[in-house]
């Protein structure tokens, strides 16, 4: 019951501040110029998609986090009150959460829907709330454990970093070690962990770029197209929402202030 | 009515709280005092569930507090530094509380009028000095008629007519058989509201008297008494 | 002497409006003189016209030995029964045309079709409609014919039990034009087959390819469009081939291609759209070949050029929105890439002269890595690649040194 309000107080706060709207603005300005200075549909998606898969998980971190940070008095006063930790961490997570999906919808779903309806701008949509969640589950997980602000912000952008840049590199290293070896079945575990690669890829073969790919594409294209793929995607990527946000919401539970 | 059992909480190795045993009763004005870092307000957080004990047990009203929450129904809290959210206007602040609280009582309105909280009502909480935030502190701790209301350095940074009232209320409290549990550096004012003192240090507590106020005096012996307590523990910095 | 010549040739056109006005026309159906086909050919003698009259014909093993125009209404539809092949011609000059062929026979050892040409020249097969058959149109060892307006479609599901819309086998200067050709295993298929010329053709949803040379030296394609056939168009082991303003279309999937280059030289490819294939042209062993005014947009890859290939020229070619320019799989390179449009060119061009003073190296790091390790394609699109090509293209390291544009245009030719 009290979640709701908390729910509400946290969602009022958030949209009031500065930042969803900066957000939205800086979407809504990237994704309607992208979508009008090229001309080919398949390629402004990709460049969305890029958007998608790294610039909002990079805003999610610094947002959730500094979020976090700066609302260390109201989440004090809210535990004064009779309220559980638990009602005011999930209301902070899922305000941060939905108050982003809000700002994404709008400001990138919205002009990509009105350009072009289709299951791509729903893909882009899908991707984009997993992502949203369970990067503010990183910020709340590092901005709970680490009290210093600009340690903390520093630690996000090295997680960032680890999933946009590191994973892959460490995938590519692989590939030009190992490429003597069969690697399909490696490629299609490394790729289904990281939920920035689950997100691409699903995408990417959704794309029909597997064709590209040959028989490797045909696999790849046979396991996150087929039920299996699909389900092992989608529990993954709800994994990676859950895991960091439980342990956000444990450090929460267990936080002096 | 409060009842502290074997509460351990350390912070790295440079300071731990160890309370054996500390029991608190409903109608009496209980002032924890002591050096700084000698742990009163760690202590004021755990029974507020804002500070969680490593060990042992801390009871409201019978009931153990830890991971509940709707026994801070009874708990009014007046932090120290009293640190609002800044961008939060004063009516929103109380709106929210009242909101959590369920408390749907109309305005007390001496408690507004006295604390001039009517006139800041549509400012930002941010934008509010120390002494102005302290007020509206002082005014949500008193707004709800709580069984237990918990000051720490309620008087600090309080303007002395603001300071008055405060008292007066303390006293009314008390009167209504309330538990009023508070912190405070200067001796004179507890002297005539207290009716325990728990003296504490690194973390301990080093004294725990109650009934010193001998009848018709001015509560000269306490107030010798503390003088003394923190000459001999801490003299360079609380003469 | 010229005289004669002149009278020579008056005497010949009379004795052909002569011989013309006596050629009968005979009707097969209610209202003919015949209601089987193969009764009136028996009777007819050369240059007579058999007109077949709307309905449907059991036609199978039907012989035509004699220069005859074989001729349909509307709705005369000659059906095989899966018998046999249902015409076989062994005569030159014959035509037939406006027929509607359906249900040759089916065969592991012979290749049977709805009209073969066995050995003949100056045939025509014009405006027919051919359905469900082995092999459509059979050209063997025939020289001079035309095939045009015909619509070959088939049903084919498996490569090895289907046979190709029209095959010519050792066959020369045969004209194909304007015919469309779907569902077969081959649209068209020429093998030992010269001087040929092949235009407006429409190839489409064929299992194998849309068009496919073996052996054919000296043909032409023009203005044809090959629409997601499985594998695209092959040119193999041959020579001397034109290919202008072509359409490969939507040729997609794993291991498809808008244009396969195997064993090609001194061959010349014009003005060709490669739109939405997996690679738009696949070389492998192609020689002196030059590749010119061709649109290359939203390929896998628009130009896979392998080692083996040597002295050809990329010119003038307008390349946007491929997932990959060029590829290749060495280190070395010995053809030529100039002034070419590339739209990933980030280049200046500060002497206004319409080309980039920067060079452009259009094959991309990424694609040596897929090149090498196909798992990779996994990557595609990640943040780490993109900063991995961009970093390359401005020292390059790993992709080849001399595969480069020196002069690219700088702005889109007219599309």
């Amino acid at each position: 019951m009290n979640l709701r309000k908390i729910f509400k107080y946290f969602f009022s706060d958030i949209i009031r501040s500065k930042w969803i709207p900066v957000y939205t603005v800086l979407l809504f300005a990237l994704t309607s110029g992208i979508i009008y200075f090229s001309r080919d549909g398949q390629k402004a998606f990709i460049s969305l998609l890029n958007i998608a898969l790294y610039l909002v998980p990079l805003l999610c971190l610094i947002f959730g986090s500094v979020y976090n940070y700066n609302s260390r008095e109201f989440v004090e006063m809210l535990l004064t009150q009779p309220v559980t930790r638990r009602s005011v961490f999930l209301g902070q997570y899922l305000s941060l959460g939905l108050s982003q999906t809000a700002g994404f919808v709008l400001g990138m779903i919205l002009p990509l829907f009105i350009y072009d309806f289709s299951i791509n701008a729903a893909l882009l949509l899908a991707a984009g709330i997993f992502l949203i969640f369970i990067f503010n589950g990183f910020a709340l997980l590092v901005s709970n454990m680490v009290n210093d602000k600009v340690k903390g912000v520093g630690i996000l952008i090295a997680v960032w970093l680890f999933f946009a840049v590191f994973y892959d590199g460490l995938m590519l290293f692989m590939f030009y070690y190992f490429a003597d070896y069969p690697l399909e079945k490696t490629t299609i575990i490394a790729s289904s962990l990281n939920p920035v690669d689950v997100a691409r890829t699903f995408i990417m073969l959704r794309l029909d770029m597997s064709a590209l790919f040959g028989y490797t594409g045909a696999v790849f294209k046979k396991y996150f197209g087929s039920g299996a793929g699909i389900y092992v995607s989608l529990l993954i990527l709800h994994l990676w929402m859950i895991v960091p946000s439980f342990f956000a919401s444990k450090k929460f539970k267990r936080k002096d202030f | 009515m409060i009842s502290v059992n074997g509460v351990v909480k350390s912070y790295g190795k440079s300071f731990k709280l160890e309370i054996e045993k500390l029991e608190l009763k409903k109608g009496l004005v209980v002032t924890l005092m002591g050096p700084n870092g000698s742990g009163k307000t760690t202590l004021l957080k755990s029974l507020l569930g804002l500070v969680i004990p490593e060990k042992g047990k801390i009871t409201v009203d019978g009931n153990n507090i830890s991971g509940e929450s709707d026994y801070r129904n009874k708990i009014c809290y007046m932090p120290q530094s009293s640190p609002f959210p800044p961008n939060l206007k004063v009516k929103e602040i109380i709106s929210i509380t009242r909101d959590i609280r369920k408390k749907q009582n109309n305005y007390d309105y001496e408690l507004y009028e006295k604390f001039g909280i009517e006139s800041i009502l549509g400012k930002k909480a941010g934008a509010l000095s120390q002494g102005t935030r302290q007020r509206l502190s002082a005014a949500l701790a008193f707004m709800f008629d709580s069984e237990i209301v918990v000051l720490d350095e309620p008087t600090a940074g309080l303007d002395p007519y603001s300071s008055e009232i405060l008292k007066a209320r303390i006293i009314k409290l008390k009167k209504a058989g309330k538990l009023v549990l508070l912190t405070t550096h200067i001796v004179n004012e507890v002297s005539e509201l207290s009716d325990r003192l728990v003296f504490m240090l690194d973390g301990k507590i080093k004294v725990d008297r109650d009934s010193f106020r001998t009848p018709g005096g001015n509560g000269k012996e306490f107030r010798e008494m503390v003088s003394k307590l923190f000459m001999e523990n801490e003299p360079a910095k609380n003469i | 002497m010229s005289a004669l010549k002149a009278g020579i040739i008056l005497a010949a056109m009379c004795l052909m409006l002569f011989s013309e006005s006596r050629s009968a026309v005979i009707r097969v159906g209610m209202s003919g003189k015949f209601t089987d086909v193969a009764d009136a050919v028996n009777s007819a003698s050369d240059g007579d016209r058999i007109v077949i009259e709307k309905g449907i014909y059991f036609v199978s093993g039907l012989n035509i030995n004699k220069k005859i125009i074989l001729e349909g209404e509307q709705d005369a539809v000659l059906d095989g029964s899966f018998l046999k092949e249902i015409i076989t011609v062994t005569s030159d000059s014959v035509i037939i045309k406006n027929l509607t062929l359906r249900n040759s026979g089916t065969s592991y050892v012979s290749d049977l079709a709805a009209i073969r040409l066995e050995n003949v020249k100056h045939c025509a097969l014009e405006n027919n409609v051919v359905e469900n058959s082995f092999f459509a149109l059979y050209l063997s060892s025939s020289s001079d014919c035309k095939i045009s307006g015909n619509r070959i479609a088939g049903n084919s599901v498996s490569e090895s039990f289907s046979g190709n819309g029209i095959h010519l086998w050792k066959c020369s200067g045969v004209t194909i034009s304007d015919n469309t050709v779907s569902g077969m295993r081959d649209g068209i298929y020429l093998e030992f087959s010269t001087n040929g010329e092949i235009s407006g053709n429409t190839s489409f949803g064929n299992l194998r390819y849309g068009l496919h040379f073996m052996f054919s030296e000296g043909n032409s394609y023009t203005s044809n469009t090959f629409r997601n056939n499985g594998a695209g168009v092959a040119v193999m082991y041959t020579k001397k081939i034109t290919m202008n303003f072509n359409r490969f279309e939507d040729n997609w999937g794993a291991n498809s291609y808008g244009l396969l280059l195997k064993d090609i030289d001194n061959s010349l490819i014009y003005g060709n759209v490669f739109s939405g294939n997996t690679a738009g042209i696949y070389a492998e062993g192609t020689n002196r070949v030059n590749i010119l005014n061709n649109t290359f947009e939203k390929n896998g890859w628009a130009l896979k050029v392998l080692g083996n290939c040597y002295e050809d020229t990329i010119r003038y070619n307008r390349f946007s929105n491929n997932t990959f320019d060029v590829s290749t799989n060495t280190s070395k390179n010995a053809n030529l890439f100039l002034n070419n449009f590339w739209d990933k060119y980030k280049g200046y061009d500060l002497d206004n002269d319409k080309k980039g003073d920067v060079p452009y190296r259009p094959v991309s790091l990424f694609s040596l890595v897929v090149e090498r390790v196909p798992e990779a394609v996994v990557l595609t699109g990640s943040f780490l690649v993109e900063l991995l090509d961009a970093a390359e293209k401005i020292i390059p390291v790993f992709t080849p040194e001399t595969l480069v544009d020196n002069s690219p245009l700088i702005e889109e030719r007219g599309r």
